[in-house]
């Protein structure tokens, strides 16, 4: 887009908030919906107060095979065109703007809570509610047979609270609404008020799982802010958390699937091995999500040379352990006739929701932020981005093994030639009226942080997107004419983050 | 009824909670792991039955009653097999209806007892659980069929009885065919890994486990019982079979069909240790796969 060409927004540099056009509505639309045309992808929206009666809705959006960012901004009074008609992977951040800011986006064909809390982002002088938390509505399909299932926010296993309503005819499902928000805790509005000391650990628990991604999209953000240069050591061990948070996870989903259909030897051994992988990042942090780790500036800790050592030989047993049980359940026939098939995301759909990260690249869309908008290691060492084409669970489950693999050689090498240098230099005062995106691909996709400073070198606006927060619509709409007893298989082939989307 | 039926008859509803804990134990060591003791169901019925039940305002006495006609209908069909090797206590010309019978039975008051709670979990549970059995009921009327061409003789305990030895002589191709769809009519009945998943948590997948999700305390103690006494039966009904006993003395008849419901637990273990379950969608395939055995077995018997 032309229109950004002159912003020169990139993963992780601040540029100035003023060079951020603030247009009128009807062209901020035009805008969003020129770029969304020509291939580029709402990375987030957000409204920010300004002043006693307005909201300034920020728009960024990413070009992944150009490896470009830009950003626009709009300020609205009370409501605005929703954007959703017409590019609908706007929609759950319209409705997070009308619960968030009380902005009505006039015409959204799905304006309902998305956590049910009360506008905590709103300007100053507006008192009336758009959205009203307690009032949710669900979309129901009537008939003699048509029945409805409500699973959950209380479930049978250890999982995060959710409301899931199925309308099904027989087995089959005719409809699916999730509704999310039980485990809204104010991030954002922490995350603006709060000491950074305490921002950091606000962000290592966003979602629990992924603790280094989260962690690392913050500090990028931060250190952006603070003009901070990392070393490359520090970079490589953040790479090096990065991927082994990637590998414990992915790991931990191939089994947890094959325990899904109910494949015992799979279950067994790769929950072992992710038991294995989150033990590395204990030796490395001293906590087994990571926590602890990742610091404005570089590393709480140093990868030492006996820690290298170990960590090598572990990696190395991993992978001559991981091929066998891994091919034993690719090849096992009553597995693939689980997997195949079922819980069908299309390309299209994926395009015009915007979905990222391995659901995404299970249908041959090859978003990784690694490859696309590469920052710290991953502009010296580059991972090849893996895709599939079916868009099935087998396709996602695939798109994991794979990472897996090239996660695993990558770290190996990354041990192998640790770069010299300080694991952690001093991150000052924030610059102000700055903004700056830091984009990550945590192992469910990409996980963006927006900072907008204020006048003084305060955090003015913060706003987080999970992966998840794109992706929850996908488990909706990949379940569509599937049997409801293949529910839990596909949603945890997507292994969305509840708290990471409830922020 | 003799001793020796007594005994035999006792010896089941003691030795049945073992069987699916020799079935998760086997499949815990071939999948590498130390797996849950092999007397951990004797362990839950003690923990169970000294609890309080807890009920829903919204169940009748239909929901109470069903553990009762569940384990009640079970023993009556124990009654029926010659477990001693020769004779059963209550066996009757005609019988294997009456078994059929009272399985269907016990099933029917659990799948009432579902229904009763108006959870849609357990009504969904109830339309697979009969949907299923709808297709299993014949399969096993198949195996009974030809079993009765193979002895000859019309009650179980003629055609699990005395007369196997001799049918293995002359249709032995007959009877192992037999005896393999009873094999996969055991695993579709009791709810085991390739039909559906003993182990798993999840509402929505489940079958059988999850129409007793609301009964609690003793009666959940009764229907865990009567799941483990209904894998003995089908068992038992597997090694009458195989393993014809009725030359034996009446304490070794009885101390081979232990030793063989143990085989057959062990045989339970390994297939939930290779393979996963099928697609809900699939599984009247598998039975109805099950049934043409059975109906190999009695063409063969016809030619």
């Amino acid at each position: 887009m032309r229109r950004f060409e002159t912003q020169e927004l990139r993963n992780r540099r601040a540029i100035p908030l003023r060079a951020v056009a603030v247009e009128a509505v009807d062209r901020f639309r035009e805008t969003i919906l020129d770029a969304v045309a020509a291939e580029w992808r709402l990375v987030t929206l957000f409204g920010m107060p300004e002043g006693d009666d307005t909201t300034r809705l920020v728009a960024v959006l990413a070009h992944d095979a150009l490896g470009q960012l830009g950003a626009t901004s709009t300020l609205v009074g009370e409501q605005y065109p929703a954007l959703t008609p017409d590019c609908p992977q706007a929609h759950a951040f319209e409705r997070e703007i009308a619960e968030q800011c009380a902005v009505m986006p006039d015409g959204h064909p799905w304006l309902k809570p998305l956590r049910r809390h009360l506008p905590d982002h709103r300007p100053t002088g507006r008192t009336a509610l758009v959205l009203d938390p307690e009032a949710y509505s669900f979309f129901r399909i009537d008939g003699e047979e048509v029945h409805e299932v409500a699973v959950g926010p209380v479930h049978a296993g250890i999982i995060e609270p959710a409301h899931f309503r199925f309308q099904a005819h027989g087995e089959e499902v005719l409809f699916l609404e999730i509704m999310l928000g039980y485990q809204h805790r104010g991030v954002e509005r922490l995350l603006e008020t709060v000491p950074r000391e305490r921002g950091m650990l606000v962000a290592e628990s966003i979602a629990g799982d992924t603790v280094i991604g989260h962690a690392s999209a913050y500090c990028g953000a931060i250190e952006a802010l603070a003009r901070s240069r990392k070393t490359p050591r520090a970079q490589a061990v953040r790479g090096i958390a990065l991927e082994l948070e990637r590998l414990a996870n992915h790991i931990g989903d191939l089994g947890a699937i094959a325990g899904d259909v109910a494949y015992q030897p799979a279950a067994a051994f790769f929950g072992r091995m992710r038991g294995e992988c989150l033990n590395m990042l204990m030796t490395l942090s001293g906590n087994r999500y990571g926590r602890g780790l990742i610091r404005p500036g570089g590393v709480g800790f140093d990868l030492t040379a006996t820690m290298a050592a170990a960590m090598r030989d572990l990696l190395t047993r991993l992978r001559d352990e991981l091929k066998p049980v891994a091919m034993l359940m690719f090849e096992t026939a009553t597995v693939q006739g689980r997997l195949d098939g079922i819980g069908v995301v299309r390309r299209a759909q994926c395009l015009e929701l915007g979905f990222v990260g391995p659901v995404a690249r299970a249908c041959d869309l090859p978003r990784d932020v690694r490859h696309d908008h590469p920052y710290g290691i991953f502009r010296f060492a580059h991972i090849p981005v893996t895709t599939a084409w079916a868009g099935d669970v087998y396709a996602r489950v695939l798109v994991r093994w794979i990472e897996v693999q090239r996660s695993l050689e990558f770290v190996l090498e990354q041990l192998a030639a640790l770069p010299r240098g300080e694991p952690r230099v001093s991150c000052g005062a924030l610059q102000p009226n700055e903004f700056v995106v830091a984009l990550e691909e945590g192992w469910r996709g990409e996980i963006a942080h927006t900072v907008i400073t204020d006048p003084h070198g305060g955090v003015r606006r913060h706003k987080v997107t999970d992966p998840s927060f794109h992706n929850w619509m996908a488990v909706a709409v990949a379940l569509l004419g599937n049997q409801i007893s293949d529910f839990p298989l596909c949603n945890k082939s997507f292994n969305l983050s509840y708290a990471g989307h409830d922020l | 009824m003799s001793v020796a039926h007594a005994t035999a008859l006792a010896v089941l509803l003691i030795v049945a909670p073992a069987l699916p804990g020799i079935a998760t134990k086997t499949r815990a060591v071939l999948t590498g792991r130390r797996g849950a003791p092999v007397l951990q169901l004797y362990y839950d019925l003690g923990k169970l039955v000294r609890k309080g039940s807890v009920y829903s305002v919204t169940t009748t006495w239909v929901f109470r009653t069903g553990p009762v006609v569940l384990l009640g209908s079970l023993v009556a069909a124990a009654l029926l097999l010659p477990l001693d090797g020769r004779d059963a206590p209550a066996g009757f010309s005609g019988d294997l209806v009456a078994f059929a019978g009272l399985l269907a039975l016990g099933r029917f008051a659990l799948v009432l007892a579902g229904l009763d709670t108006g959870s849609s979990f357990e009504g969904m549970g109830a339309s697979r659980e009969v949907t299923f059995s709808s297709f299993a009921e014949p399969a096993l009327f198949l195996c009974f069929a030809a079993l009765v061409l193979a002895t000859g003789d019309a009650s179980l305990s003629g055609m699990l009885g005395a007369p196997v030895r001799v049918a293995w002589s002359h249709a032995a191709a007959s009877m192992s065919l037999v005896g393999l769809s009873l094999f996969v009519l055991l695993l579709a009945e009791n709810s085991r890994v390739p039909i559906d998943d003993p182990a798993t948590h999840l509402e929505l997948t489940m079958i059988h486990e999850v129409i007793v999700l609301d009964h609690s305390g003793p009666d959940l103690a009764l229907i865990l019982y009567g799941s483990a006494l209904k894998l003995a039966l089908f068992g038992a009904l597997i090694v009458g079979v195989f393993l014809p006993r009725a030359d034996l003395a009446a304490p070794a008849a009885t101390g081979v069909l232990v030793l063989g419901l143990a085989l057959v637990g062990v045989a339970v273990g390994v297939v939930e240790s290779v393979m996963a379950r099928v697609r809900l969608t699939q599984v009247p395939a598998l039975i109805t796969g099950g049934a043409v055995l059975a109906l190999f077995g009695i063409i063969l018997l016809l030619r």
